[in-house]
């Protein structure tokens, strides 16, 4: 363990002096360049030398000033270890843990979206963003839960900011939870629309996961490696065989769905999913999708250094000025909330004080994990960003505008999005297509699909081969839909047990998570809930990602600002109020960002409310808007709307309350001369037993 | 070089095992081995079962 008081060697000093001035040229030119496009490289080169430098100085500076981390005290691992899940472990191995917990799908899609404001914005968010909020809250929630028996978040707010607040914020959690399954299954739905080799792989994926649970359970327990290799090339063949799919007028049609048949199904499953034991094809589904997960973002990363591609995309384009296509809104919030994850995300709060704060062997690596951790996240969310911005930006709006705007044939939509200033023909709309191994590419909203087609350039141009576009492409929708359907499954699985709890306290034996009444009752209400957002995406004008991106961005935003307010709240406990700005400023920059946002969707031109009243509108005077084809549907959209908007007053409600409990106990721990924080006593490490890893 | 080798494998399947929420067998063995020797030590077969229903029993999940 390095101490900040050794100083550094004038060789360091030099060194860091030079990654300084790289990084601030490589900035330079992604900043400043205009007119002409520059390679990803500069971009790569600016995030690394900015992540090193805010890794080293600025890390540090909270590891030894702000949470005073000191490498003597026991951790929870090392005091009371269990063999099990409290278990001093390598920093190494619980990097790669913690780093698959955190990465998911939301650092692939947002910055996928805000490209349409240009990739300067969003890599100017992803940057500053990271390195003084997002790798901040990991940095020192994980901190705090180390210090108090790795607590979990709802836990430690109860416990430090009192018991009501925590449990509000708990129900922001669950909330936010039904949000994130929606828009994620969302994502899913859009990229598998009208897709027989798609929705053939992902389907395919259940028989192969029902074989390795088989496999793993019966005839080689626990072999993980093994069957993950097994899975992985049935995988690949299934990925292959989807061509012949697609290419067979008897097959085709069983796999070629339209959004709402496509919502169904995924509901269904989902319900079938968590109920069925975990054994059988959540678990083996979960091992899948998290070594592809990690396996092709290492891959996403070789193939951006070895293709070195152009962005195309303009550093900024006309749509900061909030009329996009892809999300209504202004920079100002909606960037700030559209980039949730990569460059802060709530849901890490989760993670950062669940597995990972107890298996730390060493209060001295708590910021390689935390903070680092979030700083390899951002990276892939940097990744995602350059994927989207070396497409053609005229390919990237078909694929991103709802159909409302560009209509639905490569005519329209070339001719449209040439009238924006993006000139595109509609021949390379359609040779796009071809290349893919799609019919269209036309309103593939939701990122996956953009994503997809970015990274199968970038893997052809490395790999090529005649007709693999088409496989790379279907690869990693395969990849996306892997993961987001395993964070469905476990959400699902997560969901049903907290409403369990909520119902026990009505109906005791409902509480009994071995019970089959309560079992099938509370996953139905889980499935519900999310099931409503998801198929009201599946049905709505703009297409869903428009709408419900928003929502739950806020959601997320709303968990980080609570999750760094907890951290303020501490600091200020703990009598360091000099440095309450770090996690404070963060705090209420989110804060800010999601009433603003908040507020916009609740009134205004772009809000819930504004779309709720025009389409009543229309109904009272007995018109049809599309894609309503009945006053029925009419009528659905408008209760759609009224409902998203009655959330976002809620979201916005939650913040506020969680703000004021927050005051409250900043105030009066700052009049108070002691420190209050609930600290677990110091045990030095020297006294503990706990076996070295 | 070939005890590095192996080594770093170990590292490479204890944290593929951890992420997919196993954890070292052999710590395990060697907690119960020096604190409760009176308990049976399960099989690895057992081991796993049991550690993957406790990772979906509930907390954290997966993130988005």
């Amino acid at each position: 363990m390095r101490s900040a008081a050794v100083p550094p060697s004038p060789a360091g000093k030099l060194l860091w002096i030079a990654i300084a001035v790289v990084g601030a040229w490589c900035l330079g030119v992604v900043a400043l360049r205009r007119g002409e496009p520059i390679n990803a490289i500069w971009l790569v080169a600016a995030a690394i030398a900015v992540f090193v430098i805010g890794y080293r100085f600025y890390g540090k500076f909270i590891e030894h000033r702000v949470l005073e981390l000191d490498p003597t005290r026991a951790t929870p691992a090392m005091r009371h270890p269990d063999g099990l899940d409290y278990v001093p472990t390598d920093k190494w191995v619980v990097f790669g843990h913690h780093f698959a917990a955190i990465a998911g799908a939301g650092p692939l899609v947002g910055p996928v979206l805000a490209a349409q404001m240009g990739y300067l914005p969003g890599t100017l968010w992803i940057l500053f963003g990271v390195v003084f909020a997002g790798a901040v809250q990991d940095f020192m929630i994980l901190a705090l839960s180390l210090r108090r028996d790795g607590r979990s978040l709802g836990h430690m707010l109860r416990e430090e900011l009192g018991h009501v607040p925590g449990i509000i914020a708990m129900l922001g959690v669950l909330v936010l939870m039904m949000i994130v399954l929606a828009v994620l299954a969302l994502v899913v739905v859009k990229a598998l629309t009208h897709s027989p080799w798609g929705t053939f792989t992902v389907a395919a994926t259940i028989p192969i996961a029902l074989l390795m649970g088989v496999y793993l359970r019966w005839l080689r327990p626990g072999r993980i490696l093994e069957v993950s290799i097994i899975g992985l090339v049935l995988l690949l063949a299934s990925i292959w065989f989807g061509r012949h799919v697609a290419e067979s007028a008897t097959l085709a049609p069983l796999f070629d769905f339209d959004a709402k048949a496509l919502a169904w199904l995924l509901i269904a499953y989902g319900f079938c999913a968590s109920v069925l034991p975990v054994w059988l094809l959540l678990a083996p589904r979960d091992y899948l999708s998290t070594f592809l997960k990690i396996g092709t973002i290492g891959l996403l990363a070789l193939a951006i250094f070895l293709a070195a591609p152009m962005l195309q995309m303009a550093a900024v384009t006309r749509f900061i000025d909030g009329t996009g296509p892809v999300f209504a809104g202004n920079l100002f919030p909606f960037l700030f909330i559209t980039i949730a994850c990569g460059a802060v995300s709530g849901w890490h709060s989760i993670i950062a004080s669940g597995t990972t704060p107890k298996l730390l062997a060493s209060e001295g690596e708590a910021r390689m994990i935390g903070y680092g951790g979030m700083l390899m996240e951002a990276f892939v969310a940097i990744m995602a960003l350059v994927a989207a911005a070396s497409l053609h930006p005229g390919v990237y709006f078909a694929m991103n505008s709802p159909a409302a705007l560009i209509g639905t044939t490569a005519e329209q939509a070339a001719q449209t999005i040439s009238q924006w200033g993006f000139v595109v023909t509609p021949d390379q709309l359609t040779q796009t297509a071809k290349d893919i191994g799609e019919a269209s590419v036309l309103s593939r909203a939701g990122g996956a699909p953009t994503l997809a087609v970015g990274m199968a350039r970038l893997l052809h141009e490395i790999i090529p081969g005649g007709g693999m576009m088409a496989f790379w492409y279907h690869y990693a929708i395969l990849f996306e839909a892997l993961f987001i359907l395993t964070t469905v499954d476990a959400g699902t699985r997560v969901g049903r047990f907290m409403i369990q709890e909520i119902a026990g306290l009505i109906h005791k034996p409902l509480q009994q998570t071995e019970s089959w009444t309560g079992n099938l009752l509370a996953t139905a209400i889980c499935v519900g809930l999310w099931g409503y957002f998801l198929y009201q995406g599946a049905v709505d004008p703009l297409g869903g990602i428009n709408t419900l991106w928003p929502l739950f961005g806020i959601a997320n935003q709303m968990l980080a600002a609570i999750a760094l307010m907890l951290a303020t709240v501490v600091v200020v406990k703990l009598k360091r109020e000099r440095y309450v700005w770090v996690p404070g400023v963060p705090a209420i920059w989110l804060i800010v960002c999601t009433l603003a946002a908040g507020y916009d969707k609740l009134v205004g031109p772009i809000s819930f409310t504004a779309a709720a009243q025009k389409y009543a509108a229309a109904a009272a005077e007995g018109k049809l808007l599309a894609p309503a084809k009945d006053v029925a549907e009419m009528q659905r959209i408008v209760t759609n709307n009224y409902v998203d908007a009655g959330l976002t007053a809620l979201f916005m409600l939650l913040v506020l309350t969680m703000v004021a409990f927050g005051l409250r106990t900043i105030v009066r721990a700052w009049r108070i001369n002691h420190p209050t924080a609930h600290e677990e006593p110091y045990v030095p490490l020297d006294a503990v037993s706990g076996s070295a890893p | 070089m070939k005890r590095w080798l192996r080594a770093a494998w170990a590292r490479a399947v204890q944290t593929a095992r951890l992420c997919c929420g196993v954890p070292d067998y052999d710590t395990y063995v060697r907690h119960l081995h020096e604190h409760h020797p009176e308990r049976p030590v399960p099989s690895y077969a057992a081991f796993f079962r049991e550690r993957q229903e406790a990772r979906y029993k509930g907390t954290g999940g997966r993130c988005c």
